[in-house]
């Protein structure tokens, strides 16, 4: 047996073992911990074509017994020992956990926590589809048609497979894909580059728990074979920047998953407290290495921006990056270090704009970019700006990074600009009334939670459900 | 006598041909007055690194006359053109060579897959390219006929190159289109087309139950795991495949067949000694790389009608041993100078 993994692409399940293979290397000494085999464009359309054998293989099952598949799927793949590839190689958690932090730069705690999210999300699959149908009868989804609170009602497929072009940035952004199986919509998934590992290990939960491998596509490919997967899949998920969603975010096949820019706003009721809200803050920006969608960076405040930026830089500034298992640590490192290069280089640009200042900068003691045991890090950063009309007063970086800006309570909703999550800290109605009524918030949080709680039941980014079925009108006849 | 020596023979006499005021073109005799006489210095293929690396730009400024040797004076030439995207392409002219190639490829492709008198189905390239005759003597050769669909090429680099990806999916699509409509409508056992288009082909066409049984493709890189993927899954394993890398300068350089421990690779040899590959390092090129390596593509034509010493190509290739029934060397996996570097259109090719 080879010493390093192979891990194959799976078409419908079965192994492909391809010529050309790319090398996930540990990012810090450039080991290679697995080589990962890669398929053309020509390899997908062809699969593809048949995708409707894969959804048959589940429509077999009911949506309780995938449900029952899927909470096993949570346990084996929380605790479970599974299959690595395609050369007898196999993988217990704890491997997993360091495998990944090894390649993807995350430390082991923010593994583990990303583990527990994704499992949570299927043990608790019930719930997350009873939140996604509102509570649809599960019957409805295998006959066809029933009932929902006395109307007649049915559901058809919009797709014979999700696609799904996936990110390496953080292990929990596969829950947004687990629901589809208990749906019986087949998956087809390109892995990101640095994090072929989170994918193919919940495949292997799924399979091993009971659930049809036809039901399954790991393509790692290259761009032409994402397109691929974007344009054949009547349905398909993209993760990536704002350039990478641009061209398919008007189109309801699709569900794109860009920067959240989310934000914490304080009213003006409020901010007298701010004090009080640091830690929630801080949390909100760091948690997670700063890494997700869901995370802040943006701190809305109508006043005290100079002090809470202090407070935030004097609690973040001195993080620095830790040893990948210290369960304390707040930073990822980078698997590509031209990313870590390319962000500080933006910051620095931004920063020579007037306006800005990287309050940071004095408690860090440092460079922002830092380097331990040869990887690369980025530290976090609280830049404050005396506006939203400065570049960096809205960006979002793979990294704990956040403007502080001041903006008078009533014009905070005029200038915050799309957010996929805002935690609004207040207690005035009228100012409760205008967030709900704001068309350019995914998810509201009123009062000091933190950006980063989400509920699987109420998705914060599209309802999977309505994105893979479509509601007709019905009649049947008695007789 | 060893295929080194025929070459070394018909090296003498091809530098005697082209560099003799009887028979030679006026370029060469002009180029001998100015640098030295080849009839001296050029004895052998060693020899030959003392010619500086063949300019294309010649092939583009100059007027075609200048290539005429003087044995063919008043006899009408064809006029092909290499791809090009923009301004001025490269023009070679030729009388027979490009039959005399293809008469030769005839024997490397077998009557199960290219049965005589079956007809032909090319779809590519056709315009100036002197593929568009090749294919169609190849096929008379054989006793048989050849339908024609054009692909521009200049087009489709153009559209890609300007991101008009859109465009360039529909104008495949009407060429594949085309293709559909002759295999549907026509009988037809032997495909010459690009690997690309054969792909798009065999998406809305089963080629085997239309009747296709030998697949001659050329003009673009086929890295191994592609060339898998043709055999196995777009020809089903069913299909006679013959890759060949070729181009107006040079004629046709066969593959031999796949053997298991190639794992896909294909290797291709020149049709010496009418045209000679070396590969060769990119910073040094009178080194001729080690087994196995990769290196720029250099092209010696060694033909009456035509002489070009040491061209360097725009492609790098691993240089092979000789393989029988070859006693030369290879060139394998062959791919656009750089591309491990930088993004190079390849469009439809």
């Amino acid at each position: 047996m080879s010493s390093i993994p192979h891990l194959p692409a799976l078409r419908k399940g079965q192994p492909y073992e391809s010529l050309d293979k790319v090398e996930v290397k540990d990012h810090r000494t450039g080991e290679v911990m697995a080589t990962v085999s890669q398929v053309n464009a020509g390899i997908l359309r062809r699969d593809l074509n048949r995708i409707g054998e894969a959804r048959q293989a589940l429509r077999k099952f009911t949506v309780d017994q995938l449900i029952a598949i899927s909470a096993k799927a949570g346990e084996l793949f929380s605790e479970g020992t599974l299959p690595l590839g395609d050369k007898g190689h196999t993988q217990t958690v704890q491997q997993y956990t360091e495998t990944l932090s090894r390649t993807s730069g995350l430390p082991h705690a923010m593994v583990k926590r990303n583990i527990a999210k994704v499992a949570d999300a299927l043990f608790n699959m019930r719930t997350v589809l009873n939140g996604l149908t509102r509570g649809l009868d599960t019957s409805v989804i295998d006959i066809g048609f029933g009932e929902q609170a006395g109307c007649p009602v049915s559901y058809y497929p919009t797709t014979n497979a999700l696609g799904l072009v996936m990110p390496s940035n953080s292990p929990a952004v596969n829950s947004l894909w687990l629901p589809a199986i208990a749906l019986k919509t087949p998956v087809i998934i390109k892995p990101g580059r640095e994090e072929p590992w989170t994918p193919f290990r919940l495949i292997q939960a799924f399979i091993a728990a009971g659930a049809p491998a036809e039901a399954f596509g790991f393509y790692p490919t290259d761009h032409e074979g994402s397109g691929e997967v974007m344009k054949i899949c009547g349905r398909a998920l993209i993760f990536g920047d704002a350039n990478t969603v641009a061209q398919y975010k008007d189109n309801p096949k699709y569900e794109c998953h860009g920067p959240g820019f989310s934000k914490i706003l304080i009213g003006a009721d409020e901010i007298e407290r701010w004090p009080e809200f640091i830690d929630l803050i801080a949390g909100s920006i760091s948690d997670n290495g700063g890494r997700s969608c869901i995370n802040a960076s943006a701190v809305v405040v109508p006043k005290y921006g100079k002090e809470i930026a202090d407070a935030l830089a004097k609690t973040l500034g001195p993080v620095a990056p830790t040893s990948p298992d210290d369960p304390e640590a707040k930073l990822s490192g980078f698997a590509n270090p031209k990313m870590a290069e390319f962000i500080d280089g933006a910051i620095e640009n931004g920063l020579k704009e007037p306006g800005a200042e990287d309050i940071t900068a004095k408690y860090r003691g440092g460079p922002r970019k830092a380097e331990r045991d040869g990887g690369v890090y980025m530290r976090p950063t609280i830049v404050l700006c005396d506006s939203f009309k400065h570049t960096l007063s809205n960006k979002e970086y793979l990294c704990p990074y956040a403007s502080v800006v001041e903006v008078p309570q009533a014009d905070m909703l005029a200038q915050i600009g799309p957010s996929l999550v805002v935690t609004a800290i207040t207690k005035d109605p009228r100012f409760i009334e205008q967030l709900l009524e704001s068309p350019l918030i995914e998810r509201l949080n009123i009062g000091p939670i933190s950006t980063m709680r989400i509920s699987w039941n109420q998705p914060h980014e599209g309802n999977m459900f309505e994105f893979l079925y479509k509601r007709r009108s019905i009649e049947v006849a008695q007789n | 006598m060893t295929a080194q020596d025929r070459l070394e023979a018909h090296l003498k006499e091809i530098i005697q041909w082209h560099f003799s005021p009887e028979t030679g073109c006026q370029f060469w005799l002009d180029w001998a007055k100015k640098n030295f006489d080849p009839r001296q210095e050029i004895k052998s293929m060693e020899d030959m690194k003392k010619f500086p690396h063949f300019q294309d730009e010649w092939l583009r400024d100059l007027q075609p006359e200048v290539w005429v040797p003087a044995a063919y004076k008043g006899k009408p030439f064809n006029i092909f053109e290499t791809g090009g995207t923009t301004g001025m392409p490269k023009q070679r002219i030729g009388w027979e060579d490009y039959k005399t190639d293809y008469s030769e490829f005839s024997t490397k492709i077998s009557d199960e897959h290219f049965p005589p008198g079956g007809a032909w189905l090319m779809m590519g390239p056709t315009g100036p390219r002197r593929l568009r005759l090749a294919i169609e003597h190849l096929a008379n050769v054989r006793g048989s006929s050849c339908y024609f669909i054009d692909l521009d090429p200049r087009f489709v680099k153009k559209l890609i190159s300007n991101k008009q990806f859109d465009v360039a999916r529909q104008y495949m699509d009407h060429v594949v289109d085309q293709a559909a409509i002759i295999l549907k409508h026509r009988k037809v056992s032997g495909l010459f087309t690009t690997p690309k288009l054969l792909e798009a082909l065999a998406e809305k066409v089963d080629v085997y139950e239309a009747g296709i049984r030998g697949v001659f493709c050329g003009g673009t890189t086929m890295a191994p795991q592609y060339v898998r993927f043709i055999v196995e899954e777009v020809l089903e394993g069913r299909i006679g495949f013959y890759p060949t890398y070729g181009n107006t300068l040079m004629g046709l350089a066969a593959s031999v067949p796949l053997q298991k421990e190639d794992n896909y690779s294909i290797t291709y040899y020149a049709p010496q000694p009418r045209a000679v590959l070396r590969v060769v390092k990119p910073d040094d090129t009178k080194v001729t790389v080690d087994y196995d390596t990769w290196g720029r593509v250099e092209l010696t034509t060694l033909t009456k009608e035509f002489f070009m010493p040491r061209f360097l190509e725009r492609d790098e290739a691993l240089r092979r041993k000789p393989r029988a029934p070859y006693e030369w060397d290879g060139v394998a996996e062959v791919r656009p100078f750089g591309a491990m570097e930088n993004k190079i259109v390849e469009g439809v090719y």
